[in-house]
């Protein structure tokens, strides 16, 4: 019966590794730098839920307060990469990872 | 059912003074860009003279600390110990070579470089923060710290598109090994039920972890490794070094290879010898395969380069490989490899500071002549700096009576007196094959017709920063016991 199944920890912190596996594929396949600083958030906040589901089990508040953190490092995350995007964006129209070729690695 | 684990901590104000007077100065710069067109002296001394003022503090503290053991700080989230200050006087010396030459790049730039001195004190608090972390998530803010400010700084040339590039792809990549880093601390924390280095390292201690908590804590320590390899670009997290290395300014180049990647082995070093000692035999051989690859892809890639910035960046990438050996040596009992990593991090920033000073020099206002090409017959154009550059590279290449050699033969010593021989003879080998890179910087300076005949002026800013970092690497050659003496007193808090 559906009822009967509770979510346990467990659950969140497959959940957990799935978003963050999501984000990794994300920055690797997708081209376009917005996108992939999309998906380093999701794996940011699947390291929040893995925070929180831990701090659950072990009960220890240490880990929920350390979401609090995250979330204001992500911020400040943003505001630093869409600024670099800015920049490059005045420059020309349109920014795919593919176009940043001036350096070769 | 949380409440009463909540408590404000004490706050050792005296002992943050080195941190409160960063910030400050760093507040002070960004107030004063909005006061409009200050002279352009302004902004670099401000800079030098709030780094000077946190040096002191720290060389007094680095004194007091000679006879007693250090202490935990702010509820144990800060370790302030013989280890954080020796790395947090590197780091300081790296900024203030750093503040140098930034004011000799922008010497005719239009006094959009104001910015740039704050974000580089700022950076400065993040390394801080990062070497002396005793706590992970404290860890974790100081490398954040330090890598914004990064980013934007390799993004901050807006004359050069390869300067924008370079800090969109050092923010991303940077980004996905933050992520790695955190996650890897999320697992740690889970596993051991700890989020401080000391509480983590007791509770190893009194417990031996088990079945699903065993593979968490392995996991953890697995995603930490990725994420901290990246940070001191060891192979194979390398990728990214080379590009951003090319397309930031060249001052900020020198800036990002040297603090940060002391604070990055040093942050690196606490969490291993410190929180994780009991599980030494799972992550040893991780850091040996690092070790060894890093040192072999650094040297190798170097040979095939033809831009002198990128080259030395490869030289970077084998000069963490070095680091990596004396890290692996300082793993097993009774061995000094902790004094050798932090006395090699030292003597290497002053080289990469000296280096980058000259490249800067030679790079010239616009920071675009960096290829082999321009360094062609440096002799005929300007003996002084050819000779200066081929001390330095000597130096890098580890000939004797240059500090490369003391910094070289200490990991590598280190690690034969561990006995891990297999380690210590790729080290071996690839300093051999580093050599190449450096001859033939120099066969390229001292015997090629020069392309260019015009003389190179050398800005005195970049002229002092070569002086003493030629002067370092003679001195350390000569009288290696100067700077041996002082790592080998490097220990962190017992516990």
């Amino acid at each position: 019966m559906i009822a009967a199944i509770q979510p346990t920890n467990t659950w969140y912190l497959i959940l957990a590794a799935v978003l963050f596996g999501i984000g990794t594929f994300g920055v690797m396949v997708r081209r376009n730098p917005l996108v992939m600083f999309m998906c380093i958030e999701l794996m940011l906040n699947a390291v929040n839920l893995t925070f929180v589901t831990l701090a659950t089990a072990i009960n220890d508040i240490n880990g929920q307060v350390v979401v609090f953190f995250v979330m204001v490092v992500a911020a400040a995350e943003v505001v630093v990469g869409l600024g670099i995007v800015v920049a490059i964006m005045r420059r020309r129209n349109g920014v795919t990872a593919d176009d940043l070729t001036a350096l070769k690695g | 059912m949380f409440a009463a684990g909540l408590s404000a901590p004490d706050i050792q104000w005296a002992q943050l003074v080195p941190l409160l007077v960063l910030l400050g100065g760093a507040c002070v710069l960004l107030l004063s860009t909005l006061a409009g067109s200050l002279p352009r002296w302004v902004a670099p001394s401000l800079t030098i003279a709030t780094t000077f003022a946190a040096l002191v503090v720290s060389a007094v503290r680095w004194n007091e600390l000679y006879y007693n053991k250090g202490s935990y700080l702010v509820a144990d989230a800060i370790a302030e110990d013989r280890f954080s200050m020796f790395a947090t006087i590197v780091i300081l010396v790296a900024v203030v070579c750093a503040a140098l030459l930034m004011s000799s790049h922008h010497d005719n730039a239009n006094g959009d470089a104001l910015e740039n001195y704050a974000l580089l004190l700022t950076s400065a608090i993040g390394a801080i923060v990062m070497v002396a972390a005793n706590n992970l998530i404290v860890m974790f803010l100081g490398l954040e710290i330090l890598s914004l400010s990064l980013y934007l700084m390799a993004a901050s040339d807006r004359r050069r598109e390869q300067s924008q590039e370079a800090g969109l792809k050092y923010f991303i990549l940077g980004g996905f090994a933050s992520a790695f880093l955190l996650y890897g601390i999320a697992l740690v924390y889970g596993a051991t039920g700890a989020i401080s280095i000391s509480g983590i390292s007791e509770r190893l201690a009194g417990e031996l972890t088990t079945g699903n908590k065993d593979a968490l804590l392995l996991i953890g320590i697995g995603l930490i490794l990725v994420g901290l390899g990246f940070k001191v670009s060891a192979a194979p997290f390398q990728v990214w070094t080379p590009d951003v290395y090319e397309g930031a300014p060249t001052s900020v180049t020198s800036y990002m290879a040297s603090a940060g990647k002391v604070a990055a082995f040093a942050a690196l070093l606490r969490l291993f010898m410190s929180g994780l000692t009991t599980r030494v035999d799972d992550w040893r051989p991780v850091i040996w395969v690092l070790a060894a690859l890093t040192i072999f892809v650094g040297s190798t890639m170097a040979v095939v380069q033809t831009n002198v910035k990128r080259m030395l960046a490869y030289s970077s990438i084998s000069h963490a490989g070095f680091v990596l050996v004396g890290v692996e040596a300082a793993s097993h009992r009774g061995s000094d490899g902790l004094a050798s990593s932090m006395a090699y991090l030292a003597i290497y920033t002053m080289l990469v500071m000296g280096s980058f000073a000259i490249l800067v020099t030679v790079a010239g206002q616009e920071d675009s002549a960096t290829s082999l090409d321009s360094f062609k017959g440096l002799a005929q154009r300007r003996p002084i700096l050819a000779l200066a550059f081929s001390a330095l590279l000597f130096a890098q290449a580890g000939v004797p009576f240059t500090s490369g050699f003391v910094a070289k033969f200490g990991v590598i010593k280190s690690a034969v007196e561990a006995e891990s021989y297999a380690i210590a003879v790729v080290a071996m080998v690839g300093a051999v094959i580093g050599a190449f890179l450096y001859l033939r910087i120099m066969v390229s300076m001292w015997m090629e017709d020069p392309t260019n005949t015009e003389k190179v002026t050398i800005p005195r800013p970049a002229g002092v920063v070569i002086a003493a970092s030629v002067a370092f690497a003679l001195i350390v050659g000569f009288f290696p016991g100067l700077l041996l003496d002082a790592a080998k007193l490097v220990r962190f808090v017992p516990l």
